[in-house]
């Protein structure tokens, strides 16, 4: 475009050279289009001209009305300045007139605003001279906080005039009604029926007058003290209501008006919006910080007192419902947990949390005792049960009956420890506020619960199973130390575990700090072991006394010198096997079999028959008797290579060592009564003849048939020393009689 | 004699009665007695320690009257002694009897020659002083024994009585006075012995497991005290504390062996069960009374020790600690405690019998049925542990 505009042959443009454009035609075109050309431009030029014509001549026209309308506006100018002149004229009189006016005027409107000034003090003082009255009406009408108002709105300027004579009057009258409105609010305030609102509000009003605030805050803090006492000792009376209730009660009552006062007496004493002096309120709120600080406390001491008492109240009768009481428990622990963003600087939900501890203490304490009473009363139901069979059956079902009893001993102990520690479960539920806290937790969970009343019930079971062994005489029936014996083995083998791993999942316990806390299930399971082990040696040895007794008094009451030819065996060794085979069932019923030691070193006994063994061993030992006549060397002999028998010692867990405990107690007795004794040919006779019948029966009984066999050969050999004619029996003849005793 | 390897004398009769020579406070000397119902062949020996050599020397007579079943000591004259022993009576009936011997030993040293003698009828035969006429009073003498002062009384325990001799008249006892237990059930008194305290006042039976205390100032004689159910089974033996009044030791049939402080007698102040059964015969050392042999018929002797209640308090030795504690700050004295010193199990029957030397505090002397005789002595280093 620029280039078209530029361009040199553009006659219209503004760059046109006539010559070039002129040389241009003349080089391109033809002489026609010149031609044509020519006449174009002649015929613009002609057009162009005559435009430029009319356009000269309506410009003209313009012109010359243009210069016709300036020459009009001249003459008009002309007039018009003169009626401005006028004009100034004219204003300038008015000027002059309206001051005239004003000065004229100026006196009265003077007057008028005295007047309206005079008007408003009038009125203002109408208001100061009706307010007494005013103040009076309110006061009657109980519009305290109008009349308040009223009186603050007047008192500035009461002050200010207070000297002159008639408002001194006005102050007066009103100070005698605001002293008596404050007195009425310090009534309403001390009025016991009196609302916390109501509370609030006159508290407020007072403030307002301008009461001291600390006094005030003593005096509604006294007052708000009356009234929760009163609440308080409502509560103390009411300590035979249901648990449950009376914690509402308490929250409802207690707590929430408490948290009312302190919330009144935050905005009001606290958060004022009406700072007058800071450093004086500074000070005032420490005060009465500090007094609502105290105040709480001692409230809340008291209400903890009243809370804890009643607690332990509830668990005091005994069987106390721990679901209720947990319920409580909660309800009281959830309330505090809420006062406490109330308070931030005690923490009641700590002191609630140790009420609530003490009373899971409590009760797990409370468990602990009805878990050894319960225990003790299984045993005396044990002990009842254990004496009342045997007047009826001698021996038969008393085995099975063992058993069943243990069993039931047992499970009835594992069940209540469970179902106490579901019982105490509750303590835990998550639901709980306090059921999280890790404090609560610790203590109750760890230390009460598994250290106090698992552990604790644990030990209590080894220590009075062990009383049992301690207490020394036969008061305790045998068959009790043989059940409490199993029982502690039992528990050893899986009760304490269980127990305990029960426990520790139950109330998720993990022993993540190290073995120092908890005590272990071994030491549990040793000592309960150790007791079990006390109550068997006990055991065998109240039986192997009770088979003694028997053995010691039928040697020593006899006169063996003049007895006669044997011709049975005597009753009591029929006696001890009988006892003895009742010990082996009432045995065989809770202990296993055991390990029996192998017959001889002659293998092939051991493929007979029980009664083909017994045959050879028999004849084995008669053909050995009666070579006893010289005898000592043999039995010498025999020592050597015999170890030495240890006659109280431990037994193992297991029938036949109990057995051949008590069989060794017996025998060994029977030897050493022998020996003091002095046997004519038949009193030892006879003694060969008993000797014979226990070597019978009593080789079944034991783990190591030598033994039996070597006790009752040193009784013989030691009747033979004993005998003032030792000559023995045939032991053919021996063995009718015993065949047929 | 600078080992500890005990010394075994063996007898060919089996035997229950060992006495220490209690008069004589020179040699180690030793009295058995033996039980064999050849009622003629019965002896008794005297073996006496030769502590130089460790060797034994020995004199055997010959108690011909029958087998013994006791046998004591005079405090006073060492050739005197009393045995309790089993003889037969015209109807083939046996019947115990008491005698007071005499040893017709002249001069120490004069008899090897008699001990060498060989055969029965070889032996001397002890010389009765007296027989005790005590088959008027009852059948079973269970025991004899010597006043611990006065050689010329002697206490029998017969069945349920105990009666005071006067064995000054010669050959014929004088009863002086008598006991006798009353009760249900006949009670039979199983041992007596006197209470060497309170100048010898009171006579100490047992019956069952009770132990009873009679007062002999009184003419019809008392219980002193009582320990009630001291063992729940038969009293075996009882012996006093030699230098602490009200100590005393018992022990019977369940085990035990019980340290009693008579004025407390519901409770003992030590006891002990070490023994795998019953415990027949329990004795005081007689210079160190911490020290306590026992022996049971599961054919062992234990020395034990009962320091916290020794007549040597342990207070005295502390004291005696702070007094030096200056000069010997690192060396505390090491402390005899309550506890087992040493088990003796060279025995292989029944232990019915142990005694202390009379002569040498830290020599004893314990003898078991199959006739053995071990003569053993306190391990060194609880001798040392005592006296320094």
């Amino acid at each position: 475009m620029g280039e078209s505009t530029s361009s040199p042959y553009d006659i219209n443009g503004q760059h046109f050279n006539p010559d070039m454009y002129l040389h241009k035609l003349l080089k391109d075109c033809s002489l026609e289009q010149v031609m044509d050309q020519q006449g174009e431009i002649i015929r613009d030029t002609q057009a162009l001209h005559s435009d430029m014509q009319t356009l000269v001549y309506e410009n003209y026209n313009k012109f010359i009305s243009a210069t016709d309308t300036i020459r009009k506006m001249k003459s008009d100018f002309k007039k018009m300045e003169d009626e401005m002149d006028l004009l100034a004229a004219n204003m300038e009189s008015i000027t002059s007139f309206s001051e005239q006016i004003s000065c004229t005027l100026q006196d009265t409107r003077q007057q008028i605003t005295k007047l309206s000034g005079v008007h408003s003090l009038l009125k203002r003082l109408q208001f100061l001279f009706k307010l007494p009255g005013k103040l009076k009406v309110t006061l009657q009408e109980g519009h305290y906080s109008q009349a308040v108002q009223d009186y603050i709105h007047a008192q500035r300027v009461l002050h200010q005039y207070g000297n002159m004579a008639s408002f001194q009057g006005i102050q007066s009258d009103c100070e005698t009604i605001v002293e008596e409105l404050k007195q009425k609010l310090r009534d309403q305030f001390k009025s016991k029926e009196a609302s916390a609102k109501e509370l609030a509000e006159s508290v407020d009003l007072l403030l307002q007058l301008q009461e001291p605030a600390d006094s005030l805050c003593a005096e509604f803090l006294a007052h708000a003290e009356t009234h929760l006492c009163e609440q308080l000792t409502l509560l103390e009376g009411l300590q035979d209501q249901d648990i449950i209730e009376f914690v509402d009660i308490g929250s409802s009552g207690f707590l929430s008006d408490l948290c009312l006062v302190v919330a009144s007496y935050n905005d009001m004493f606290i958060n004022r919006p009406h700072l007058h002096d800071i450093q004086q309120c500074d000070e005032l709120d420490s005060v009465a910080l500090s007094q609502l600080g105290n105040f709480v406390l001692r409230n809340m001491q008291h209400y903890f007192n009243l809370v804890g008492k009643r607690v332990e109240r509830e668990q005091e009768g005994g069987a106390g419902d721990t679901l209720v009481l947990v319920r409580a428990l909660d309800r009281f622990h959830r309330r505090l947990q809420a006062m406490n963003t109330l308070f931030s600087d005690t923490d009641f939900a700590r002191t609630g949390t140790e009420i609530v501890l003490r009373a899971g203490c409590r009760q797990c304490h409370f468990h602990l005792q009805t878990l050894k009473a319960h225990f003790t009363d299984t045993l005396t139901q044990v002990r009842h049960s254990l004496a009342a069979p045997k007047l009826i059956s001698q021996d038969g079902d008393s085995s099975s009956g063992l058993s069943e009893l243990l069993t039931s001993l047992v499970l009835a102990t594992v069940e209540k420890v469970k179902g106490v520690l579901q019982d105490l479960l509750s303590f835990c539920h998550p639901d709980l506020t306090f059921g999280l806290k890790p404090l609560f937790r610790e203590v109750f969970c760890v230390d009460n619960v598994r250290e106090d009343l698992v552990v604790g019930f644990l030990h209590y079971l080894t220590a009075t199973a062990r009383g049992f062994c301690d207490s020394g005489d036969s008061k305790s029936p045998p068959a009790l130390l043989l059940l409490l014996s199993k029982m502690c083995l039992e528990f050893e083998t899986s009760s304490v575990h269980y127990l305990l791993s029960q426990t520790d999942e139950w109330f998720n316990i993990d022993d993540r700090h190290g073995s120092g806390i908890l005590t272990s299930d071994v030491e549990i399971c040793t000592s309960m072991r150790a007791a079990a082990q006390g109550l068997l040696n006990h055991y065998v040895r109240m039986q192997g006394l009770g088979v003694s007794q028997m053995l010691r008094k039928s040697v020593e009451t006899r006169d063996w010198l003049h007895t006669i030819e044997p011709r049975t065996v005597r009753a009591v060794m029929k006696r001890v096997v009988e006892d003895i085979a009742a010990v082996d069932s009432q045995v065989g019923a809770l202990y296993e079999e055991g390990q029996r030691a192998e017959r001889s070193s002659d293998s092939s006994r051991r493929t007979h028959s029980a009664s083909v063994s017994r045959h050879i061993y028999r004849s084995n030992w008669s053909s050995y008797a009666p070579s006893q006549l010289d005898s000592s060397l043999v039995t010498n002999i025999q020592k050597l290579f015999s170890e030495r028998i240890e006659i109280f010692s431990s037994v193992e867990f297991s029938k036949v060592s109990i057995l051949t405990g008590i069989i060794k107690i017996s025998l060994k007795t029977f030897l050493e009564c022998v020996r003091l004794r002095t046997f004519s040919r038949y009193g030892l006779q006879q003694i060969q003849v008993d000797t014979h019948y226990l070597q019978l029966y009593l080789w079944r009984f034991v783990a190591d048939e030598n033994l039996v066999h070597f006790l009752l050969d040193e009784i013989l050999g030691s009747a033979v020393h004993r005998c003032l004619d030792p000559v023995l029996m045939e032991p053919s003849v021996v063995e009718i009689i015993c065949e047929r005793g | 004699m600078e080992d500890d390897t005990p010394i075994i004398y063996g007898l060919e009769f089996q035997a229950r009665a060992l006495a220490s020579q209690l008069a004589e406070s020179d040699a180690v000397r030793f009295l058995v007695g033996t039980q064999s119902l050849k009622l003629s062949h019965n002896q008794v020996h005297v073996v006496e320690l030769n502590e130089e050599t460790g060797g034994l020397s020995t004199h055997v007579f010959k108690h011909g009257a029958g087998e013994v079943w006791t046998l004591a000591a005079s405090p006073s004259n060492a050739t005197l002694i009393a045995t309790c022993y089993n003889t037969l009576t015209a109807e083939n009936t046996c019947c115990m009897q008491s005698a007071i011997w005499r040893l017709p030993l002249q001069v120490d040293g004069s008899l090897d020659e008699v001990s060498e003698c060989e055969g029965m009828n070889d032996l001397t035969s002890l010389e009765l002083v007296c027989q005790l006429d005590t088959e008027s009073h009852g059948q079973d003498v269970k025991v004899t024994c010597f006043h611990p002062s006065d050689g010329s009384k002697a206490a029998s325990v017969v069945d349920n009585k105990f009666i005071i001799w006067d064995l000054n008249l010669g050959d014929i006892a004088k009863v002086v006075q008598s006991g006798v237990l009353e009760g249900k059930g006949q009670p039979r008194f199983t041992t007596g012995k006197w209470n060497p305290h309170h100048g010898c006042s009171q006579f100490v039976t047992a019956n069952d497991g009770h132990v009873r205390s009679w007062d002999l100032r009184v003419s019809p004689v008392r219980p002193a005290w009582t320990v009630e159910n001291a063992h729940c089974q038969l009293v075996r033996d009882l012996d006093f504390n030699p230098n602490k009044q009200y100590y005393m030791a018992t022990c019977g049939d369940d085990g035990y062996s019980r340290f009693w402080d008579v004025r407390n007698p519901s409770e003992p102040a030590v006891a002990r069960a070490d023994h795998s059964h019953w415990v027949w015969s329990i004795r005081y050392n007689h210079f160190h009374d911490q020290l306590v042999l026992t022996s049971s018929s599961d054919s062992q002797v234990i020395l034990t020790s009962v320091a916290s209640i020794s007549s040597e308090p342990i207070s005295h030795m502390v004291d005696d600690d702070l007094n030096q504690g200056d000069t010997l700050p690192d060396t505390p004295k090491e402390k005899l405690v309550d506890g087992v010193l040493a088990t003796y199990d060279e025995h292989e029957d029944s232990v019915y019998s142990v005694e202390w030397s009379s002569a040498d505090p830290w020599t004893f002397a314990s003898l078991s049925y199959d006739g053995r005789l071990v003569i053993n002595k306190v391990p060194r280093a609880d001798k040392y542990m005592i006296l320094l």
